[in-house]
This record gives structure tokens, C-alpha cells and sequence, in this order.
């Protein structure tokens, strides 16, 4: 399964790049997300995996009886959700706002920090 | 043009002074110069003064200071004449505005060359050094408000600048060859240095350093230009003391680096071309002080011939005339500045008839300028006579050099009778600017005490002899014998024939100087400048600075993200071409159905989401992928994740939908296939899912997974295990989490009800 899942994760990285690569916003965010999705899975993935044993310890028991799944990265992937999570609220909110201000979705158009160069 | 005389209008009284602003500078400097007169006794009996505090112990370097002769002789030279100047610029600048800064700028840049001059730590020398590289442009930049005093200031601090970044490379290159940064340690090794690989590259940076700031040719465009800042900082700065930096480092280092072919051919060539070359563009000058500024290039690079030599006549030639050079030269720079304030004007042809109305002034610049022209019986007679004595010692080529500094000396010649007689003795050339008035005594101050000082010295030479000059030959060539004494009358000799012929030259060339000075502003005019060609090469580098900009910085995000995720790409295609594509663990590849149609859901939900053109499929299809994803953190024991990436990937889908009913249809946009961009996108895939897999062939460190499972009950007395890190034994990064979260959200509310608080008038 590992294998199959670093190959699901190379796909949904590059959905996610030509989603991110559109210029426009709202397909940027759904980019945004898929990424985050990717990340998350590559971590997890690369701790191992090890089906149906969550790392927990049994009542009575002093540490857990035998192999569980590797808890370290089910940690960081845990805040990695949280935060991706603000990332992309704040994101939304951001191309929303631009909406309203700039008029436009497209990222080529916002051009008010660089401006375009007159022609001579 | 003259700036002094800004300061107050020509009907006006001028003011006294600047209160203790302007007086306190000149107290400090008068101190520090009595403290080096109080040394002068123990150095002129030969001995040195070390002194050292730790500064980075660790790799050798300490705040070390060292007196000796030779540092002695400047830093004498330095707060000397630093307190005539400041006591000049006192009056010069009565009134001035910003006169504090001025004394400030002085005062530092004074302390900063002391600290040079007395270093005896290579890296502490660097830093005084370019301590003394930034209060220099702050001074020549003075005048900021003209567009002339900007330019002229950035140049010099280009062109010393990027010479001092040699220069560090050769001082870190000598501090590795010697095997330590102590310049008197380096000294006690003798000439050991000639033998080290390092020789060449250490001499050349050095070199390149030292002829930046003493303006050797080709690097001597910045030095007249330079004359952009008030007169006083000319003379300070441009005669007694920074442009003396160059030939201070090279001499100090002469005992070690002398004594090669490269060193002697290096020197003696340069130093004759800018000796000869400033001459003639010295005389070509009409403004006096620009005439002054050049005869002190030719002045520069005298020392730095004297400098490739070895014997004691040159060293001894070099003692003297370093201190005969910088007396007559302030002297004048400081002449000229009176003559500027009095009469309002500095151009050679309009001035005359000075003398009646300046009478002090005019002596003390007769002094001086004889002593320029080497008569006797001043310093600068004793000197020329030492410099044709020194340059004919030079064993391999005793006529060129002679023959250069026979031209040099003769056009020195003239150009002190331009300066300095001229103006004051002849019939009055023109109608000032203003009525010429004395000097009041701070600004006569400086040049009579300096002219008369050159004049004591060349009656009484013994006196300079035994308290500076053989102090300095002792620091330059480690042994008092080689000492050539000074004296007036040293029969009839070869040195003494060249004199005459000198003179003979010298008038030659000053009764002529107007027919001169017009063939060579044809032929200058004509010439490539190297001036202009700063411009070119300044215009040249923003115009290159500009192009490149423009193709980096296109203004258009995606041509940054396609940077981005290029670099990423080829960054990690690299880093695996280095190690070899991963050999996997069969057992890594075995797959059940349930795998199967994990891997299923999650990869058509990303496909959909990226070629939809459908708001609705887009969300739904956005949902998928974070369902899988959850389903994965199911089957593989991580219900914690799961559950967590449920509930935020509900929010996402309710967030997304909100928003987007407020946008436009994601249809209205044209959603073509890129397929550039679709490449790129597989490209960072493909590199993505190797460097996972080569992840996975490496085996698992599960030291800290073991820690926290063994540690979990019996430390922090919790059954799961995930939550104890996140709680516990992370609890700070949790924190710090939540606080990016609440940061988050209060940032999307406030941009979310701005937008509606705000309205139209926010908008456009």
C-alpha cells in the first residue's frame, strides 16, 4: 500500500500544481487544499503504516502490547491539519476580499505592488 | 562655490564661531595629539608600545594597538593637523547650520584613521579602515544638497569600497599564511612570506586595496572630485591623511612583503605614472584647489615609488617626505580655503593682488609653496634632495625613475607658484566676487604654524631626524643604521644638479603654464576620461540591474509559481540523480481491494477538481479527496486524525461554498488545457513521489515513536498516545497552534466585515 499511496500522493501534488499554476484564485485555493491533503499523507505515509492498531495502550498495561501504528506522525499531521486549516480560511477570505476591492479574480490582474511598465 | 562663505552674506558680520560645538572637537583633538607628543620620547629611543584586549579569542583577534615609528609619525600627523583643522573649519563654517554634524563626522573620521594608523590586528585595521571608508563620505558628501556632491561622494565610497574588499581578502589570506592576525607577530617573521604560495594573490589584493584609496593611477579619478567636499576636509582628508592610508598599509607591511621583484616593479611603475600624470593634469587645472588635489596624487604616488625600494636612502626619503608633504600641502589646501572665503572665488585667472589684502596669508603661503618647490633652506629642499638621492639608488632603473621625478618635481614647481604666488603677487586679474579680507587668526592659525614648521625643520633638521624620521626607517627596515642623515648642504653632487635643473624646469614650466595649460586642455578634452567613463559604467550597471529585474520580477504571479515549483522540481530530480533511484520493499507494493479503491476515490476527486469547470462539482469533488484521505488515517490506526480531518474538511467544504456564492462562476472563466503547465505539475509529481518512495527505503528511526510509547503512561498517565504528545509532551507547539488558528480567524472575520463596514467608499 505504500507504494500505491506515494503514487496517489504524486497525483494529487500535481493536481494540485496545475490548479495552483491557473492564476485564477478560486481554482488556486482548491489547489491550496489538495496540497495540504498531500502533505498531510506524506508524512503519515512516511512514518509507515500499520493497519487497524491505533496507538493506544490497554487498560492496566504500562505501554502498548506489541507493534502499533507509529504515533509521531499522526501528531504533527494532526497540527498540520489545524494550521493548513487556518492557511486556507484566511486564504478564502483574502480572495473574497480582493474580489470586492480589485474586481477581479484573475492573480495577472492584480498588478497595484507591480505595476505594469509603460510602453515607450 | 564658496561654500564657506554660504554661511553668511557678504554685508554681514560673519559670526564668531559655533559655541562649544566648535570648540569642544578642537579640545579633543589637541588631547589626543599631547598624548602622542608625551609617547614621542620612549618611541624616538627606539622602543614599542603594544597594547591588546580580547576581541574574538577564539580565532586569534584582539583589540591590538601598537606604537611604533612609523604609526607614531601619523598619528602626530593626523591629530596635529586635525586640530588646525577643526580650529579652522571653527571659523570657516561660523554659523553653519549643521556645523554639529560636520564636527561630528570630522571628529569620528579622525578617531577612525588614529585607529588604522595604531592597529595591530589585521581585522581591527580593517574595520578602522572602512570606519574611515564611511566618515570620508560623509564628508565629501557634506554639500548633499547638490546633485555634484552626492555623485562625487558615492564614487569614492565605490571605488575605496570595492577596493577594501580586496584588501580584506588579502589581510584574511595574510593572516592564514602567517598563521596569525597580529600585525607585529607577522613583522617578527621577517620576509618567511615571500616562500608561502599565497605570496602573489595576498601582494596583488593587498595592492589593489591600498591603490584604491591612495588614488594611484588608474584609480585616481575619485580623488579629485573628492575636492567636492568644504576645503578644510580637502586638507584634512585629501592631503595629511586618508589618501596616506593606502601608503601607511603598504609601508607597513613593507618589512615583510619588500624585497620581491613583483613588489618593486608593481610599485616603482605605478608610482612614477602617477607621479608624472597628476603633474601634468595638476598644471592643466585653473581652479586652485583642483590643481592642489592633483600635485597631491603626484605626491601619493612618489611615496608609493620610495615604497618599492629598499634601501635607507628611499626609506629615508619616504620618512621625510611623508612629513614634509603633509605640512606644506594642509597648509596650502587651508591657504586656499582663506583665499576662497576672503575674495569669493578660487580661479587661478581671476585672482591678484592678494597680498596687500591678506599679507599673513600670503607669507605663510610663500613658506609653504617653498617648501613645495624644495628651496632651500626649507624641509622640502632636504627632501627633493633625498628623493633624487633615493631614486638613484634604485639599482635597475635609476634613469627612469630620476628622469619621472625630475618632471614631477619641476611641474611641482610650477604648480606652487600658480597656487601659492600668483594669487597674492601678481596684478589683480579680474574683478572678485568680493572684497578680499584677512583671514580671521583660527584660520591663520593652521597655515602659519604648518609653514613654519616646514621651515624650522629645514634649518634644524636634526630635530625631525632623531624624533620621527629614524623611528620610522627603524619601523620600515628594522635597523637605525640604514638612516641617510638629513642635511642642507650635502656638497656637489648628483642630487644637487638635478635640483638645479629643477628649478631651472620648474620656471620653465610656470612661465609657460598658460600656453601649456591650453594645448593640454585640448588634448584632455580629446582623451578618453575615466571620469566620463565612471558614468558610463554607473548608468551601464543600473540599466543591467534594471533588464534583469524585469525578466525575474514580471509582475505576474504565475510566472513565479512556475519558478517555484521548476526549482522544487529540479531540485529533488537532482538530489535523486545523485543518490540513485530507490530500490523498494516488495512488501511495500502488495495491495488489497480496499487499497485499490482508496487510492480510486481520492485520485478521481483530485482529477475532477482539476479539469471541473463546475462550482458544485468542484466542492463536491474537493470533498472527496479530504473523505479519502480521512478513510486512509481510518484503515492505517489513526482515528484521531481522522476524526479531525472530517470535521475540518467539512468546514472547508461549508467555508468554500459560502465564499464562492459571492464570486464569480467558475465557468465565466475559460478553463483551457495548459498543457505547459500540466507538464510541470506531473514533473513535480513524479520527482514528489520518488523522494517518497526513496523515504520509505530508508529504514524508520523509531527512537522518538519507542520514547513516547514507553513514556506515555507511566510520565504523563495517558492511554492514548497521540494526544498525550499533543497535550503534553508538545503542549507548547499546541499552544502556539491554537494561537495561529485564533489569529487566523480574527484576521478572515476582519477582512470578511470590512468589506461590508467599509462599502463603496473603501473600493475605488
Amino acid at each position: 500500500m505504500e507504494a500505491l499511496l506515494a503514487l496517489t500522493i504524486g497525483v494529487l501534488v500535481a493536481a494540485a500544481v496545475y490548479l495552483m499554476l491557473s492564476g485564477h484564485m478560486f481554482r488556486f485555493i482548491l489547489g491550496l487544499v489538495l496540497i495540504s491533503n498531500a502533505a498531510n499523507l506524506t508524512i503519515f505515509t512516511a512514518g509507515r503504516l500499520t493497519e487497524g492498531v491505533p496507538a493506544l495502550i490497554a487498560v492496566g498495561a504500562e505501554a502498548p502490547d506489541g507493534l502499533v501504528a507509529n504515533p509521531l506522525p499522526q501528531a504533527l499531521v494532526l497540527t498540520a491539519i489545524v494550521i493548513g486549516f487556518g492557511l486556507f480560511a484566511f486564504a478564502i477570505t483574502l480572495v473574497k476580499r480582493a474580489w470586492t476591492e480589485l474586481g477581479t479574480v484573475e492573480a495577472d490582474e492584480m498588478r497595484l505592488a507591480e505595476p505594469r511598465k509603460e510602453k515607450p | 562655490m564658496a561654500e564657506g562663505a554660504a554661511a553668511h552674506g557678504p554685508g554681514e558680520t560673519p559670526p564668531k564661531g559655533n559655541g562649544a560645538i566648535g570648540v569642544l572637537p578642537i579640545l579633543f583633538a589637541l588631547a589626543l595629539f599631547a598624548a602622542f607628543l608625551a609617547a614621542l620620547p620612549t618611541v624616538s629611543a627606539g622602543e614599542r608600545l603594544l597594547w591588546t584586549i580580547d576581541w574574538v579569542p577564539s580565532l586569534g583577534i584582539g583589540f591590538a594597538f601598537m606604537v611604533d615609528g612609523l604609526s607614531l609619525t601619523f598619528a602626530l600627523l593626523i591629530s596635529g593637523i586635525g586640530t588646525l583643522v577643526l580650529l579652522y573649519s571653527n571659523s570657516y563654517l561660523a554659523g553653519h547650520p549643521q556645523y554639529g554634524r560636520f564636527a561630528l563626522y570630522l571628529t569620528s573620521f579622525m578617531v577612525a584613521m588614529l585607529g588604522l594608523v595604531l592597529a595591530d590586528d589585521l581585522i581591527v585595521l580593517f574595520v578602522f579602515w572602512e570606519l574611515t571608508t564611511i566618515t570620508s563620505y560623509l564628508l565629501i558628501g557634506f554639500s548633499h544638497e547638490t546633485e555634484k556632491g552626492r555623485r562625487n561622494a558615492l564614487q569614492a565610497l565605490f571605488v575605496t569600497g570595492a577596493g577594501a574588499l580586496a584588501f580584506l581578502a588579502g589581510l584574511i589570506l595574510l593572516g592564514f599564511a602567517a598563521g596569525t592576525t597580529r600585525i607585529s607577530d607577522i613583522l617578527a617573521q621577517g620576509t618567511a612570506i615571500h616562500d608561502h604560495p599565497l605570496y602573489l594573490p595576498i601582494l596583488l589584493l593587498l595592492l589593489l586595496g591600498a591603490f584604491t584609496k591612495s588614488a594611484q593611477v588608474p584609480f585616481h579619478f575619485w580623488l579629485p572630485n573628492a575636492m567636492a567636499a568644504p576645503t578644510p576636509v580637502s586638507a584634512f582628508l585629501h592631503s595629511a591623511t586618508m589618501v596616506k592610508a593606502g601608503v601607511y598599509v603598504m609601508a607597513r607591511v613593507h618589512p615583510s612583503m619588500a624585497g620581491t621583484d613583483v613588489w618593486l616593479w608593481t610599485l616603482t611603475i605605478f608610482g612614477v605614472i602617477t607621479a608624472v600624470y597628476a603633474s601634468i593634469l595638476a598644471l592643466r587645472q585653473t581652479d586652485l584647489k583642483q590643481s592642489l588635489a592633483y600635485t597631491t596624487l603626484m605626491a601619493l604616488g612618489t611615496l608609493t615609488l620610495f615604497l618599492g625600494q629598499e634601501s635607507g636612502y628611499a626609506m629615508t626619503a619616504f620618512a621625510t617626505f611623508l612629513i614634509v608633504h603633509s605640512l606644506y600641502k594642509a597648509a596650502l589646501f587651508l591657504v586656499i580655503g582663506s583665499v576662497d572665503h576672503g575674495a569669493g572665488t578660487r580661479e587661478a585667472d581671476l585672482l591678484g593682488g592678494l597680498g596687500r589684502a591678506m599679507p599673513v596669508t600670503a607669507i605663510a603661503a610663500a613658506v609653504a609653496a617653498m617648501s613645495m618647490a624644495g628651496f632651500p633652506p626649507f624641509l622640502g629642499f632636504i627632501g627633493k634632495e633625498l628623493k633624487y638621492a633615493g631614486a638613484l639608488a634604485v639599482a635597475s632603473e635609476p634613469v627612469l625613475v630620476a628622469g619621472g621625478v625630475l618632471l614631477a618635481n619641476a611641474l611641482m614647481f610650477a604648480v606652487a607658484g600658480i597656487v601659492a604666488f600668483r594669487p597674492f603677487w601678481r596684478p589683480a586679474g579680474g574683478d572678485l566676487p568680493r572684497k578680499p579680507h584677512e583671514a580671521p587668526w583660527p584660520m591663520l592659525a593652521g597655515p602659519v604654524l604648518l609653514a613654519a614648521l616646514g621651515a624650522l625643520f629645514g634649518l634644524n633638521p636634526d630635530l625631525l631626524q632623531v624624533s620621527l624620521v629614524n623611528p620610522t626607517v627603524l619601523s620600515l627596515t628594522g635597523s637605525e643604521n640604514e638612516v641617510v642623515e638629513l642635511k642642507l648642504w650635502a656638497g656637489v653632487n648628483l642630487p644637487l644638479v638635478l635640483s638645479i635643473a629643477t628649478f631651472v624646469l620648474g620656471l620653465l614650466f610656470y612661465l609657460a603654464h598658460r600656453p601649456l595649460r591650453a594645448s593640454l586642455a585640448g588634448f584632455f578634452a580629446a582623451a578618453p576620461s575615466l571620469d566620463r567613463g565612471w558614468d558610463g559604467f554607473m548608468d551601464a550597471l543600473k540599466r543591467s540591474a534594471g533588464a534583469v529585474t524585469d525578466i525575474i520580477q514580471t509582475g505576474r504571479m504565475t510566472d513565479y509559481f512556475v519558478a517555484t515549483f521548476a526549482t522544487i522540481a529540479i531540485g529533488l530530480a537532482a538530489a535523486m540523480g545523485f543518490r540513485g533511484l530507490p530500490s523498494l520493499d516488495p512488501a511495500f507494493g502488495a495491495v488489497s481491494w480496499i487499497d485499490l479503491a482508496l487510492a480510486g476515490l481520492i485520485l478521481g476527486g483530485a482529477a475532477l477538481t482539476a479539469f471541473t469547470s463546475s462550482r458544485i462539482a468542484a466542492i463536491a469533488a474537493l470533498g472527496v479527496v479530504g473523505i479519502g484521505t480521512a478513510l486512509v488515517f481510518i484503515f492505517f490506526g489513526a482515528p484521531d486524525v481522522a476524526i479531525t480531518q472530517l470535521m475540518v474538511e467539512v468546514l472547508v467544504v461549508v467555508l468554500v461554498a459560502i465564499v464562492m456564492l459571492r464570486l464569480p462562476r467558475l465557468d465565466a472563466a475559460p478553463n483551457p488545457f495548459r498543457p505547459g503547465h500540466a507538464g510541470l505539475a506531473v514533473a513535480v509529481g513524479t520527482v514528489v513521489t520518488l523522494a517518497l518512495l526513496a523515504v520509505l527505503t530508508a529504514p524508520l528511526d523509531r527512537r522518538l515513536s519507542d520514547y513516547f510509547e514507553a513514556t506515555s503512561w507511566p510520565e504523563a498517565f495517558g492511554r492514548n498516545i497521540v494526544n498525550v504528545i499533543l497535550v503534553d509532551f508538545r503542549a507548547l507547539d499546541t499552544f502556539g497552534e491554537v494561537a495561529v488558528v485564533v489569529v487566523a480567524a480574527l484576521s478572515a472575520v476582519a477582512l470578511l466585515r470590512q468589506g461590508k463596514a467599509g462599502g463603496k467608499g473603501e473600493t475605488k
